[in-house]
């Protein structure tokens, strides 16, 4: 197990939103699409993607994601961060891609 | 039923950033009458696939949440075009979505087959050049 606030310590994740630093993450979704992610995504996974419109913040909501972690250095516009902040929805960054933060995430695990 | 707890709200059809706000205050409405994670996060899905599909293939329309002794009732109805095919519609990867949308993560076809498959019971009533209804239950 491993919680967001460890996550952000090990460096390679910077903190967007964070209203739960000490929220356990239980497993890792990956996808872009989002009804596949409400389909398949499960309650207290890490969700990893690219995808940075307002939307994320309601369907990470919705499916009650441990928190989103944007890849590759995605920005979001101030309006989803404070949205974000206000649903107390987690949002980390990370200037990996999709795979590596996912290994990433996986070695911190041990 | 005397005790059953009503719900109704209008979905914008203009307002694409806000779009999903009637599932996000339903879910937050069920988690303060004390329902099980598991169901409000099934009802919610749900109800948030169809209020998406109301603003993208509808124009808008009217979300209405009962909650009585045995489940959940979501009721979405729409006066937009209607479905001609709904057997196709349902099939996952079956989408007419729009670049525009699909560029946001929309236009997978998975919407309808996740509120068939996070519910127990789904009608859709549609005709076309009228509107669509589309009833669902989730059982305690
Ligand atoms: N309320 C509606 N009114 C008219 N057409 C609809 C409505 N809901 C769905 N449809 C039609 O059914 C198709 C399939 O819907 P579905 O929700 O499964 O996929 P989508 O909305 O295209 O993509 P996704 O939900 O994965 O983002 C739509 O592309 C659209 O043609
Ligand atoms: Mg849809």
């Amino acid at each position: 197990m491993m919680k967001i606030n460890e996550i952000i310590a090990s460096g390679k994740f910077s903190a967007v939103s964070v209203s739960e630093p000490e929220r356990e993450i239980g497993g890792i979704y990956i996808g872009d699409l989002l009804s596949w992610v409400m389909g398949r995504a499960q309650a207290d996974n890490a969700w990893i993607t690219i995808m940075s419109n307002i939307n994320i913040v309601a369907v990470a909501s919705l499916v009650d994601a441990a928190c989103i972690i944007l890849a590759e250095g995605v920005e979001l516009d101030a309006a989803v961060v404070e949205t974000a902040k206000a649903k107390e929805v987690n949002i980390l960054s990370t200037p990996l891609p999709a795979y590596e933060a996912a290994m990433e995430l996986s070695n911190l695990r041990k | 039923m005397s005790d059953s707890l009503n719900f109704s709200y209008l979905v914008d059809g203009e307002n694409f950033a806000s779009a999903g706000q009637a599932s996000v205050q339903v879910k937050k409405e069920l988690r303060q009458l004390g329902i099980a994670p598991e169901t409000i996060r099934r009802v919610s899905i749900a109800m948030y696939e169809g209020e998406i599909n109301m603003v993208i293939h509808a124009g808008g329309g009217v979300a209405q949440v009962n909650v009585d002794d045995l489940g959940i009732e979501i009721i979405l109805k729409d006066e937009g075009p209607g479905i001609a095919n709904i057997e196709q519609a349902m099939q996952e990867g079956f989408s007419t979505a729009p670049d525009n949308v699909r560029s946001l993560g929309f236009g997978a076809g998975m919407g309808l087959p996740n509120m068939k498959r996070y519910t127990d019971d789904i009608q859709i009533d549609s005709t076309v050049g009228v509107g669509t209804t589309i009833t669902m239950r989730v059982n305690f």
